[in-house]
């Protein structure tokens, strides 16, 4: 490994852009924004995700959520819930992700439902939900989809969770 | 109004290891759920306790017959994280390897769908077809269906020889091959009449709903993550998205047809064009992806697949995310099936190519 720090890139162009227009928009409610060529990821207050979401899908046209994911960090006893969405109406877009994250208290963790802005998210979050203990509010039907019924066990993707056997 | 409630499913002939739970008002489909997870073997959770190299062969378990398209994404995930460049040639052997994939896998699906119709010619034909691209696969990797041969880097060998005269020939025979099944399958008039009109998504619908793959290209969206995010050597080959305006069943099975042909001639190219030269880096020691995030995502044969992959510099990864087609695909499912007659349940369900092993994980 080189000790010489990488050389300064400047921030892609046409991805800058996109997210500046949602930078003024919430201010200081983006907590951080991080952009490499075809990829965007902006984290914001959780009070705020659903305001960023309306913005990205009605004013940049990002039209269907590709993934909804969920990560634990028990160290910092919190959750990120992060969105990836992606465009398929605007050909423009079509190589483009962006990825809406917000970081929710791990006691309470409770986030509004995205499926009214992109239905396409609506299984995505049922999963993130049963596996990992994130709540959807407002979700149309937030039940289990992939574990058994009769799993009476905490959230199997929470870090605390062993895998039985390792 | 009394509606009868009825599982189709989850045992496996009809609607794979999966279950949709139909209401019926007479013979109508008034509403039809799907009942995912019979398969689900929490792959996300498990890639947690491997490593990188032991996340290979575990992560094509998903998706057995499409298993290169699935670990391009996952290497290239791992790749963009620890900042590889794969040297030419083993990049061109990825995408002959993707795309044999998606032969098999289109051919598999062709199968399946022939013997749910009653057409039981169409079902032994693309399976004794598949063979031939099995074949070519083995030659190159030496494994007949989980190849677990692209690695972080590059490839795991280089091709023997004699790789392309056979490639070649199976896809001189196969071309007439598809022409045959042409007449006796998607241009026979029963087979028509059955998928014509059925289980439509419109455009707006299958944009909204996200899905991915045959499944949106049906519905007139010509997005093929090989054109619109050219990933290896894709934007170096000449090939065609194919896509029809009708969004029914038949135009899944159509597109399925059509890709194949694409397919082929993407084989032939990327064969002929291939340079000489190393087809892997040469990496020491365990692999360790520094810490960092990255979201990449390939056309698998059913769809755009996804890998979001959190690492925290450790030898595991921290968090996998896998999001398969099928598991894209599977909102389209209520949304077909409304409306229609229960026989006709199969023509409508096994032309989406949902496969439930893939979407469960």
């Amino acid at each position: 490994m080189s000790e010489t720090p990488e050389t300064e890139q400047k921030p892609p162009e046409r991805e800058s852009k996109l997210v500046d227009g949602l930078t003024a928009k919430l201010g200081k409610d983006v907590l951080e924004v991080d952009i490499k060529p075809k990829r965007i990821k902006v984290k914001v207050k959780p009070e705020r995700i659903k305001d960023a979401a309306e913005y990205i899908k009605n004013e940049l046209g990002f039209d269907h959520v590709a993934s909804v994911s969920g990560v634990d960090y028990p160290n910092d006893q919190e959750l990120e819930v992060i969105y990836h969405i992606a465009a398929y109406e605007r050909e423009d877009l079509r190589d483009l992700v962006v990825a809406l994250a917000a970081r929710i208290p791990r006691q309470d963790p409770k986030t509004p439902t995205l499926t009214d802005i992109w239905p396409s998210s609506e299984y995505s979050e049922r999963e993130t939900y049963e596996m990992i203990g994130i709540i959807f509010e407002g979700h149309p039907k937030l039940e289990r989809l992939l574990l058994p019924e009769d799993w009476d066990d905490i959230p199997p993707l929470r870090k605390e969770f062993k895998n039985p056997g390792r | 109004m009394s509606t009868l409630s009825i599982s189709v499913g989850p045992q496996h002939p009809g609607s794979g290891h999966f279950r949709i739970m139909v209401k019926l008002d007479g013979d109508r489909i008034v509403e039809a759920l799907p009942d995912p997870g019979y398969v689900h073997r929490g792959e996300e959770k498990l890639a947690e306790y491997r490593n990188y190299i032991q996340n290979i062969p575990h992560f094509e378990r998903p998706i057995v017959h499409d298993s290169s398209n699935i670990l391009f994404a996952y290497v290239s995930a791992v790749e963009d994280l620890m900042k590889l460049e794969v040297p030419e040639r083993g990049q061109y052997i990825r995408v002959v390897m993707a795309e044999l994939n998606r032969i098999i896998a289109h051919l598999y699906y062709m199968a399946i769908y022939g013997i749910f119709v009653g057409h039981s010619t169409m079902f032994m034909w693309p399976m004794g077809d598949r063979e031939l691209f099995i074949d070519v696969a083995q030659m190159i990797s030496g494994q007949r269906v989980t190849f677990a041969f692209l690695l972080p880097g590059g490839v795991r060998n280089d091709m023997p020889e004699g790789v392309k005269e056979r490639a070649e020939k199976a896809c001189d025979y196969f071309e007439k091959r598809l022409v045959e099944y042409e007449k006796i399958f998607i241009n026979n008039p029963l087979f028509e009449r059955r998928t014509r009109g059925m289980g439509v998504l419109t455009k707006q619908d299958a944009i909204r709903l996200g899905v991915v793959g045959p499944t949106l290209r049906a519905s007139g969206v010509k997005a093929d993550l090989r054109k619109d995010e050219p990933y290896a050597v894709y934007d170096k080959l000449d090939f065609d998205i194919p896509v029809s305006q009708d969004g029914d069943s038949w135009a899944r099975a159509w597109v399925h047809m059509e890709e194949m042909r694409q397919s082929m001639a993407i084989i032939r190219q990327a064969l002929k064009d291939m340079p000489s030269g190393p087809v892997k880096l040469n990496l020491r020691g365990q692999i360790r992806a520094p810490s960092g995030e990255t979201f990449a995502r390939t056309e698998a044969s059913r769809g755009a697949l996804s890998f979001y992959l959190v690492s925290n510099g450790g030898m595991m990864p921290y968090r996998v995310r896998l999001i398969t087609p099928s598991f894209r695909n599977m909102i389209a499912i209520p949304h077909i099936l409304k409306g229609l007659l229960l026989a006709d349940l199969p023509p409508a369900f096994w032309g989406l190519d949902y496969w439930p092993v893939e979407a469960d994980r």
